[in-house]
């Protein structure tokens, strides 16, 4: 926010100045954002594929 | 409610202090340290037990020490300590009011209350199943609930602080972003989420299963889900200690991050990848395919890896930009030579961030490797490797930035200055050594968690090499040392925090100096330097060593396998 005060004000057409602050700041700005990135990777990749194949060992009999 | 808050303003930074924010880091901070002491004192028994020289416990005490040993250290003196970090890096550097601290008090409450169930629990003597507590091995169901009900006062901490984001955000208590140090306690509290709901989903299913309500626990989910809290709750301390890095590296030398952007795509990578690493810990099962185990701790992990190594380029790099700002220009190292090396919240940053890299970071990278992990996997290279990790590197730097937090929050002076001065050092060389002398016995093969390294009464005799028996010895004596540092530790804080002179409303402390610049500790903002020849070349050492010892170890494999 303080980045975009002066010089870039003019550039930006939008008059909060939202648009021009960058794509990746926004995101580490955002903590709920990245609350749910950092439970849904591990969620996907370690426990649900895990147990998937967890499933699938045949069963002795 | 707002009306009702109560602050003071810190005379060295100028932040304004919430009373109940200020009290809560007082409690947890000292929750903390007791439990450290306790856990403390079982890792000697511990290891006093594994010197062959001394065997000094029963096995069946033996067990019972490690498994108060693993909870009190691992689970309770950590995450206490981490409630402190994530209220003093929310409330106290974002200028603002802590969101809830009613909550906040509940959740202190509950976690006080699940330590002291478990740690009852484990010394009736009938749940030695160690911290991990892998079905079908059964503790009674007081150990699972007090484990329970600490995580879930854990997880209110953590909405405590994201609550006080919020409101800090909404008025506008600061500029911009957050500061990166408050930017790394996120990162530990999003893995947090994770780590306790993982624990939920499998500690609650168990703790059913522990009074008989439910019949069975299959051991491989058990295991699976239980590492994404055991592991991840490992990567909230690696978080939580890299901010404390940040934040020592602002408090005592005015530094800024080098660079903004680059440390927090670092601390991005820790959150999305870190908490895959998890399955490390199943390297040996073979229920799962080489490609969950490969991406999960190979491609996966190396991001992670790679973020660590961000972090320990631009911590001392901030810091070198900081002291040639202030004109120790000479040669490469001039700005460490003369860095304050008395100051104990220096020495133990720095100690912290050195082990930290070249003991926890270089042996986990090789254990992380699925094929070379075969030859360490659970001997005693595994406990060397996270007394490098979260003792050298979590525990040190908690202490290190605690010589901060008694003059700053508990408004005391600290004691015995003198002892301050030596104690990280004494910890620090006791730690190394430990973590070294297990990993020296776990490539002889010494394993872990086990009561007689000579076999005296096992059917079938094994003698491990005399090598190995020198190893146990040396760790004995490290331990010892290490048991020494922490007394020193316990001893300087205690006494400070009760009986420390109080400083005056305004008074600045003086021990350790902490300078007017410290306040860059609550902004955002980077040096915008790369003029840091010494950590450049103190990273190229990192990156050799590294790089001959991951080789030597796969030496290490083909002797284990000859195949001509
Ligand atoms: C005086 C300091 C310490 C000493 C002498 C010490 C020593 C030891 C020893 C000898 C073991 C047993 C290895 C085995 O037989 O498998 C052990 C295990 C362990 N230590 Fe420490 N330690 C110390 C401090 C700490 C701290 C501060 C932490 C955590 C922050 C910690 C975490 C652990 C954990 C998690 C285990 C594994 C327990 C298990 O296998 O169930 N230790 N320690
Ligand atoms: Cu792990």
């Amino acid at each position: 926010m303080t980045e975009t005060s002066d010089s870039e004000e003019a550039v930006s057409p939008d008059p909060s100045g939202q648009d021009s602050i960058p794509l990746m700041q926004r995101v580490l700005d955002n903590p709920f954002l990245l609350l749910v990135l950092g439970i849904a990777v591990p969620a996907v990749f370690y426990i649900i594929w895990g147990i998937i194949e967890i499933t699938q060992i045949p069963i002795a009999d | 409610m707002s009306n009702l808050v109560d602050f003071r303003t810190c005379p060295t930074t100028g932040l304004r202090v919430d009373k109940s924010a200020e009290n809560l880091i007082k409690a947890n901070a000292v929750a903390a340290v007791v439990f450290l002491s306790i856990g403390g004192l079982f890792g000697l028994l511990v290891a006093l037990t594994r010197w062959p020289a001394v065997h000094f416990l029963p096995a069946d005490w033996f067990y019972l020490a490690l498994t108060a040993h693993g909870l009190d250290v691992l689970l309770v003196w950590i995450i206490f300590f981490e409630m402190a970090v994530l209220y003093f890096a929310s409330a106290i550097l974002l200028n603002s009011r802590l969101a809830g601290p009613r909550w906040a008090w509940t959740g202190f409450g509950l976690m006080l209350a699940g330590a002291l169930i478990t740690n009852v629990a484990v010394l009736r003597g009938q749940s030695s199943v160690m911290f991990t507590s892998y079905v079908p091995m059964q503790a009674e169901p007081a150990f699972y609930l007090g484990i329970i009900l600490f995580a879930v006062g854990a997880l209110i901490g953590c909405f405590v602080f994201f609550g006080t984001l919020v409101i800090a955000k909404q008025a506008r208590t600061y500029e911009g972003s957050i500061p990166l140090v408050t930017f790394g306690a996120l990162t530990a509290a999003i893995i947090a989420v994770f780590t306790i709901a993982s624990g939920a989903i499998i500690l609650i299913p168990t703790l059913l299963w522990s009074v008989g309500l439910v019949s069975h626990i299959d051991p491989l989910v058990y295991k699976t889900i239980w590492w994404a809290m055991g592991h991840s709750s490992q990567q909230i301390n690696v978080s939580a200690h890299v901010a404390v890095w940040y934040a020592i590296a602002a408090m005592v030398f005015g530094a800024k991050p080098l660079s903004e952007k680059v440390s927090r795509m670092a601390f991005l990578m820790y959150i999305l990848f870190l908490q895959l690493a998890s399955a490390h810990h199943m390297l040996v099962e073979p229920g799962f395919s080489p490609e969950w185990k490969i991406f999960n701790t190979s491609y996966a992990m190396y991001l992670a890896v790679l973020g660590s190594m961000i972090h320990g380029m631009t911590v001392p790099g901030s810091i070198e930009a900081a002291q040639r700002a202030r004109g120790l220009t000479k040669g490469m190292f001039e700005w460490l030579r003369k860095a304050p090396w008395g100051n104990p919240a220096f020495a133990g940053m720095f100690m912290s961030l050195v082990f930290f890299g070249f003991i926890g970071g270089i042996s986990g990278v090789v254990m992380g490797t699925e094929q070379i992990n075969l030859i360490m996997h659970n001997t005693l290279y595994v406990p060397g490797h996270f007394h490098g990790t979260v003792v050298a590197g979590t525990t040190l730097a908690f202490m290190a930035i605690t010589y901060l937090l008694v003059p700053l929050i508990f408004r005391r002076e600290l004691m015995m200055k003198k002892l301050a001065s030596w104690q990280p050092y004494v910890f620090g060389i006791g730690v190394a050594g430990i973590s070294l002398f297990m990993m020296g016995a776990g490539t002889l093969g010494v394993s872990r968690r086990h009561w007689d390294m000579t076999f005296a009464d096992a059917q079938l005799p094994f003698d491990y090499p005399s090598a190995a028996y020198l190893m146990m010895g040396l760790n004995g004596i490290f331990a010892v040392l290490a048991a020494i540092g922490g007394l020193m530790f316990i001893v300087i804080v205690v006494g400070s925090v009760f009986f420390g002179r109080r400083l005056g409303q305004d008074e600045k402390p003086e021990y350790p100096e902490v300078p007017p610049q410290s306040a860059a500790v609550g902004h955002y903002g980077s040096s915008e330097t790369l003029r840091i020849p010494g950590t450049v070349f103190l990273v190229g050492i990192f990156f050799v060593a590294f790089v001959l010892y991951y080789f030597v170890n796969w030496k290490y494999l083909s002797e284990v396998w000859p195949l001509s």
